[in-house]
């Protein structure tokens, strides 16, 4: 039989049961949809974040104290000297930029306003490193390190949180942990972050950090961020810091005391990370397409037994086993097929709604509904049709005609 | 050539329900000519419509030797069987049996359908239909049909590939007197002009005394008369 009169034939016994078919497809249509959404949103998440991590700055480095791979070592803690003797272009000359931080948490006030946020410990470096832009005023200077000078630079967030705007701000003073700090510079915005707000943040001198709002040892740093040359020159200021900080950790012989990860690890873990991520969305939106697949097992045996009579009189006037068995695999593939067609579109809409919802929320995220996907979802619920359609399309094809023919 | 369309003998028919052997037909030998017009009677139950099933290779028999068309159809497979039912034999049945939501055309196509012919389809059923006479009702849907006039339907199903044999069980049945006589009027026809074989299961003496040999059928067991 010609292929295109079974697909119109199958169409037609479809149609003229339309409610019950479109009820079935539902279980289809949203399984689909939950498939194409969710991989949307996932994709559209990776990218994201990694845009973000790469927003960072793709000549990154950063140094942290100990092994992670073992533990039991006895660490030296990274202190200001290792940072000036990474800074020296005669050992490091792939490191163009170091910037030793110590950072922590607490709570800033101005007026009865309160916020809890980021204190980073920094020196005047760190906005080069960093890629800050300031919406006014300056930097932490050489001298505010020197001076341990009581100055603070805070982010949007907190200025729009204790002064409801953030411009014209520098002067006032505001209190870090009972400490009174005068306010040198704003933020610009960097975005929300998978790590919490960017902009959530306050930056002090590191000295001034050290001596009045955490405590350090004297001369540790908690981390150092240095910038290599340029992206290309990564491993090599690798190399070259690794060589430093052996030499005066005495770590020659044994392990290293410190790890230094680069722009590149993070990309790898996020990315990875976000794959589970994926994979788990898209595991639980399969599972709605088996349910869905089962829905249409179940009506196609309703319609077999409804259909005995049918069946009865095509055998009897010559239909053979393949013929019965290609009818009703055709209905109900076609039934899952459509329902694709239509998850599809749901699930298009369903990401274009979550998209525009982050945008509102201000998150810069964008759904990714790709081809892939999209091809992967109609060829998965068509075999779902098939596949759930065998078990009844057999019942039918094997019925005996006279019995057939006898049912009522 | 051998003019003998139907050569049946001895064939048995037993039902099994549970443990209980029900027979239904219990050694029937006869043999049917080609163009010949046969009605079958008998009480109710007495097993015609096992016979008809049989004849029309719509159930096995349980054993005996059954030839049909000069093929021996005793030991086919399903496949095979459907092959046969759909060549050699056309059904008209006493529920007429179309499918209600296709029109009369693709009733009578579908047979030339099972067959693999994929030329002139359309055609064919036409004429089909024109020639039990409902050649302006071809895109009717058998609820918009009357009693007669779905039978016709089923009569040019059953012509459609030219079979050997015709058999139509109480193929009046669900009709009134007069569309019941125009129905017997049209498949007496088809004997005459076309020579076609035909065998009727009936409960009116008046349908069966017009054809030229009437088969009795009493408990499985055959009684023939005017042959
Ligand atoms: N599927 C079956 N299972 C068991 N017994 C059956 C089956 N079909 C028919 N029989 C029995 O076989 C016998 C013959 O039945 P059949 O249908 O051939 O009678 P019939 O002559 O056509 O009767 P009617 O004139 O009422 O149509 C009956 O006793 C019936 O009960
Ligand atoms: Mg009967």
């Amino acid at each position: 039989m010609n292929f295109l009169q079974t697909v119109n034939e199958a169409w037609n016994s479809l149609y003229s049961n339309k409610m019950r078919s479109i009820l079935t497809t539902l279980g289809i249509v949203i399984g689909v949809a939950a498939v194409i959404a969710m991989i949307a949103i996932g994709t559209g998440a990776q990218d994201t974040i990694l845009n973000q991590i790469s927003g960072i700055g793709t000549n990154l480095l950063f140094i942290f104290e100990g092994n992670e791979e073992d533990s039991s070592i006895t660490v030296s803690p990274l202190t200001m000297q290792d940072a000036n003797a990474i800074g020296d272009v005669f050992a490091a000359p792939h490191v163009e930029l170091v910037a030793p931080v110590i950072q922590g948490s607490g709570t800033i006030k101005f007026s009865g306003e309160t916020k809890s946020t980021q204190i980073f410990g920094v020196t005047p470096s760190f906005q080069a490193v960093r890629n800050y832009e300031l919406i006014e005023g300056e930097f932490i200077s050489e001298e505010n390190v020197n001076g341990r000078a009581s100055v603070v630079l805070i982010g949007v967030d907190v200025a729009e949180q204790l002064f409801g705007q953030s411009e014209n701000l520098v002067g006032e003073t505001v209190t870090i942990d009972g400490q009174p700090f005068r306010i040198i510079g704003i933020l610009a915005p960097k975005g929300g972050g998978q790590f919490g707000s960017q902009d959530n943040v306050v930056l002090v001198p590191i000295t001034t950090a050290r001596s009045r709002l955490m405590t350090r040892e004297q001369g540790k740093v908690d981390i150092i961020y240095l910038k290599a040359i340029s992206a290309d020159s990564v491993p090599e200021a690798t190399s070259e810091v690794q060589e430093i900080l052996r030499k005066r950790h005495r770590t020659d012989l044994g392990e290293d005391d410190f790890t230094i990860y680069s722009q590149q690890d993070f990309l790898t873990l996020a990315s990875s990370i976000t794959n589970v991520f994926k994979i788990f969305l898209s595991g639980i939106a399969g599972i709605s397409l088996l349910v869905g697949g089962i829905g249409i097992m179940n009506i196609m045996l309703v319609s077999v037994t409804e259909r005995t009579k049918e069946i009865g009189l095509r055998k009897a006037i010559g239909a053979k086993k393949k013929d019965i068995l290609i009818q009703f695999l055709t209905e109900s593939s076609l039934l899952s097929m459509m329902g694709g067609i239509l998850g599809i579109i749901l699930g298009w809409i369903i990401s274009a709604l979550v998209g525009s919802f982050a945008t509102t929320q201000g998150v810069a995220f964008q759904p990714q509904v790709d081809l892939g996907a999209i091809l992967l979802a109609t060829v998965f619920s068509t075999a779902v049709g098939l596949f759930f359609g065998i078990y009844p399309a057999n019942k039918a094809a094997n019925l005996e005609p006279v019995e057939a023919l006898r049912h009522e | 050539m051998d003019k003998t369309v139907i050569k049946i003998k001895d064939i048995t028919k037993i039902y099994k329900l549970g443990d209980i052997e029900v027979p239904a037909l219990c050694g029937v030998t006869f043999k049917v000519k080609k163009g010949e017009v046969i009605s079958i009677m008998g009480p109710s139950g007495s097993g015609k419509s096992t016979l008809m099933n049989i004849i029309g290779c719509l159930d096995r028999l349980t054993s005996g030797e059954y030839i049909l068309d000069n093929e021996d159809v005793s030991n086919l497979d399903d496949d095979q069987l459907a092959q046969i039912r759909n060549q050699k034999v056309g059904f008209v049945f006493q529920n007429f049996n179309l499918l209600s939501r296709s029109t009369a055309l693709a009733n009578v196509e579908l047979p030339l359908r099972y067959a693999g012919i994929t030329e002139n389809r359309i055609e064919m059923a036409q004429k089909a239909l024109e020639s039990v006479g409902l050649g302006d009702r071809i895109h009717h849907k058998p609820p918009e049909l009357s009693g007669g006039q779905q039978q016709r339907v089923a009569i040019a199903r059953a012509l459609i590939n030219n079979p050997a044999i015709i058999l139509a069980d109480e193929p009046t049945g669900n009709l009134d007197s007069r569309s019941g006589d125009e129905i017997m009027e049209l498949l007496l026809g088809l004997n005459k002009d076309y020579g076609t074989t035909l065998i009727i299961v009936t409960h009116d003496p008046k349908i069966a005394a017009r054809t030229a040999r009437t088969i009795q059928i009493f408990d499985g067991l055959i009684k023939e008369s005017k042959s």
